[in-house]
C-alpha cells in the first residue's frame, strides 16, 4: 500500500489497523542471481538499484542481525559532500543529488533536512585547509562558503565566539545543502521499496563461509540457514568487511575501530544547523524530537566490540561545552558505540575483487551514511555490468597497489 | 578505558598509551626487488581479526618503549603483553 493522502485518510477512519507489513519475512531460496551481505543502507539501497535500473529482481539480502541495526542504525547522519578530491566531490555529490528527491523516490519519508553543515576553524591550518576546501569545491560547482566567526555565530547563535575561549573560533566553512535525514527511514524506505520488486530480505541469517571453485569464481554462501548458490556476491558489511573477506581467503586494507555517538535529553529548538568541529572532535545537530545528537571520535584500538571507552565521549562533551556554554546542564540520555571499517586513505573501497563474483563495497569508516544512495546506486552498477561504474571506478582496491590513493585524511583530518 | 600491562611499569591506564597497529609485521627484506603485491600488502593489508589480534602499544606517558600484546578484539580483553624481544 502506498503512502499518501487517500490511504492514511482511509486507514485514520479505521483507527490504523489496516496497514500492512512493509517488507515480508521470507525464507531464503535455494539460489539467487545477486546475494548482498548487509541489510544496512548500503547492502539495500545496492538491492534496489539492481532490481530497479538493472532488472536484476532476484537478490537476496543478508543480515545476521536485524536491518538498519548497524552502523545504519547508529550514526549521527550528518550529510555533506564538501570534499577535497575531485573523485570524492563525485560520489558524495552524486549522493547529495539523489538524497534530494529520496523521499518522493522511496514513497517513504526520510526526512532529509538540508539545514546547513557549519565546519568550524580553531586554527591557522584549519583555516588554510578549510578555505582550500572552499575553493575546490567552487571549482567542482559544490557549494560551500566561507564564514568570518561572526558570520558563523548569526547562522548558529548558541556558539560562542568569545577569543578567551580554550579553542577560539577563528571561522567556519558551511555548506548550505549539508544537513541530517532520519537514518532508520533509510533502511526501511529502501526496505520496503527493495521487496516490493521482489528482493527478499533475509534477517537474523549470518553468512558463515564463501564458496568458490577451484578456479577461484564464487559460487555461493554458507549460512546459518543453509547454503545458498549464487554466482555474484556483494559484501557491503562495514566494520566487518575484513572478517566476511577473509572467508573467501582474502586479506584487505582495512582496520575496524570503535566510533560513539550520544544523545541528549530533549530540549526547545536551540541548534538550527549541524555543526561540526574537526579539530576538538566534535559534532552536534538538534534532532526533530529536541534531542541534541552528538558525535565523538575513534577509539585508538581495532575492535568489535560494539562499545567505546568513557574517556573519548567525556572529551567530546568538554568540547561541546565550551562551544556551546547553553547546554552544560543538559543530561545525557544515551551513548552508543558501532564498529567502523577504515581504509589508509580514509576513502571507500568500491569494485570487483581479485575473486571472480565477488565484489566489495566497503571502508566508508566514519562517514558513510551521507553516500547511502550514491554508493548503493554505483555499486548496482558495478554488480550489474561486472565492471566498475565510472564514479566507483577510481575507488577500486587496486588504488593501494597503483598509488593512486584518494587521501581524504590528510586533506581534512576530519571524520565525517 | 582498558587497563593496560606495560611489561616495565605494571598495570596503567588505557590514555597513558597509544596503540601502534598490528603487530609482527615484517618489512620486506630487499624493497627494490620485492613485488607490489608483497610492498602493497606491507604498507596497507592487516589482518583485522575478530578474535585474538596481535598488537603493538606504546607506552607513552610512561617508560616510553614499545611492547606487543594479544587481545581479543572481540571482547576487548588482553590475553598477554609480552616484550619485544620476546615470541609470542
Ligand atoms: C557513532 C557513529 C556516527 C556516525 N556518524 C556519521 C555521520 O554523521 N555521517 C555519515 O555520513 N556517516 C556517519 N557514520 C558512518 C556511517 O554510519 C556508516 O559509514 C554507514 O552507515 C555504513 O552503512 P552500511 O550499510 O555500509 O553498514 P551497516 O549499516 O553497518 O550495515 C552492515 C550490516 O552488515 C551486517 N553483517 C555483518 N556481518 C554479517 C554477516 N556475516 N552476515 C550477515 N550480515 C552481516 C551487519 O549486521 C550490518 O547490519 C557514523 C558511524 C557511527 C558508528
Ligand atoms: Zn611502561
Amino acid at each position: 500500500m502506498r503512502f499518501n493522502f487517500w490511504n492514511l485518510a482511509k486507514q485514520s477512519l479505521t483507527g490504523h489497523t489496516g496497514w500492512p507489513e512493509q517488507w515480508r519475512d521470507p525464507e531464503p531460496k535455494s539460489a539467487y542471481d545477486v546475494v548482498i551481505i548487509g541489510a544496512g543502507g548500503h547492502g539495500l539501497a545496492t538491492a534496489y538499484y539492481l532490481a530497479k535500473e538493472h532488472g536484476i529482481r532476484n537478490v537476496a539480502v543478508m543480515e545476521k542481525g536485524w536491518l538498519g541495526g548497524g552502523n545504519t542504525g547508529r550514526n549521527t547522519t550528518i550529510i555533506r559532500s564538501n570534499y577535497l578530491w575531485e573523485e570524492s566531490e563525485a560520489i558524495y555529490e552524486h549522493a547529495m543529488v539523489l538524497w534530494e528527491t529520496l523521499s518522493q523516490e522511496l514513497n517513504y519519508n526520510v526526512m532529509y533536512s538540508p539545514r546547513g553543515v557549519m565546519m568550524l576553524a580553531h586554527n591557522e591550518q584549519d583555516v588554510r585547509i578549510f578555505k582550500r576546501h572552499v575553493h575546490a569545491n567552487r571549482l567542482a560547482g559544490i557549494d560551500n562558503e566561507w564564514l568570518s566567526a561572526e558570520q558563523a555565530k548569526d547562522f548558529c547563535p548558541p556558539l560562542n565566539i568569545s577569543p578567551n575561549a580554550r579553542y577560539p573560533i577563528l571561522g567556519a566553512a558551511l555548506q548550505r545543502r549539508g544537513g541530517v535525514a532520519r537514518h532508520d527511514a533509510v533502511a526501511w524506505g529502501y526496505a520496503r521499496a527493495a521487496d516490493r520488486m521482489g528482493v527478499d530480505i533475509i534477517q537474523n541469517c549470518a553468512v558463515t563461509g564463501i564458496h568458490r571453485d577451484h578456479n577461484g569464481v564464487v559460487t555461493g554462501v554458507e549460512t546459518t540457514r543453509g547454503e545458498i548458490k549464487t554466482s555474484r556476491l556483494g559484501i557491503a558489511a562495514a566494520g566487518h568487511t575484513s572478517v566476511i573477506m577473509a572467508m573467501a581467503g582474502l586479506h584487505m586494507p582495512l582496520e575496524s575501530f570503535p566510533l560513539q555517538a550520544l544523545v541528549s535529553e530533549p530540549i526547545k529548538p536551540v541548534l538550527p544547523c549541524v555543526v561540526m568541529s574537526n579539530t576538538t572532535h566534535a559534532y552536534i545537530s538538534q534532532s526533530d524530537k529536541g534531542e541534541l545528537v552528538i558525535g565523538a571520535g575513534t577509539d585508538q584500538y581495532n575492535s568489535y566490540s560494539q562499545t567505546g571507552s568513557l574517556h573519548i565521549t567525556t572529551r567530546t562533551l568538554d568540547a561541546i561545552c565550551e562551544l556551546f556554554p547553553i547546554t552544560r546542564r543538559l543530561r545525557m540520555l544515551r551513548n552508543w558505540g558501532g564498529i567502523v571499517d577504515v581504509t589508509p586513505d580514509r576513502s571507500p573501497i568500491i569494485g570487483l575483487t581479485p575473486a571472480e563474483g565477488l565484489f566489495v563495497n566497503c571502508g566508508w569508516g566514519t562517514g558513510g551514511f551521507k553516500a547511502t544512495p550514491g554508493s548503493g546506486h554505483v555499486f548496482a552498477a558495478t554488480i550489474a555490468h561486472n565492471q566498475p561504474h565510472p564514479i566507483a571506478a577510481p575507488f577500486s582496491l587496486h588504488r593501494f597497489r597503483t598509488g593512486r590513493l584518494i587521501d581524504e585524511a590528510a586533506a581534512a583530518a576530519v571524520s565525517h | 578505558m582498558l587497563l593496560i600491562h606495560c611489561p616495565y611499569c605494571g598495570e596503567r591506564p588505557e590514555i597513558e598509551f597509544r596503540h601502534k597497529g598490528e603487530a609482527h609485521i615484517v618489512r620486506p627484506e630487499n624493497p627494490a626487488v620485492s613485488s607490489d603485491i608483497e610492498w602493497t600488502e606491507f604498507l596497507y593489508f592487516r589482518h583485522n581479526p575478530k578474535g585474538p589480534h596481535a598488537e603493538r602499544w606504546y607506552h607513552t606517558h610512561g617508560c616510553g618503549r614499545f611492547f606487543n600484546a594479544q587481545r581479543d578484539t572481540g571482547t576487548d580483553r588482553f590475553l598477554k603483553t609480552y616484550r619485544t624481544d620476546e615470541t609470542p
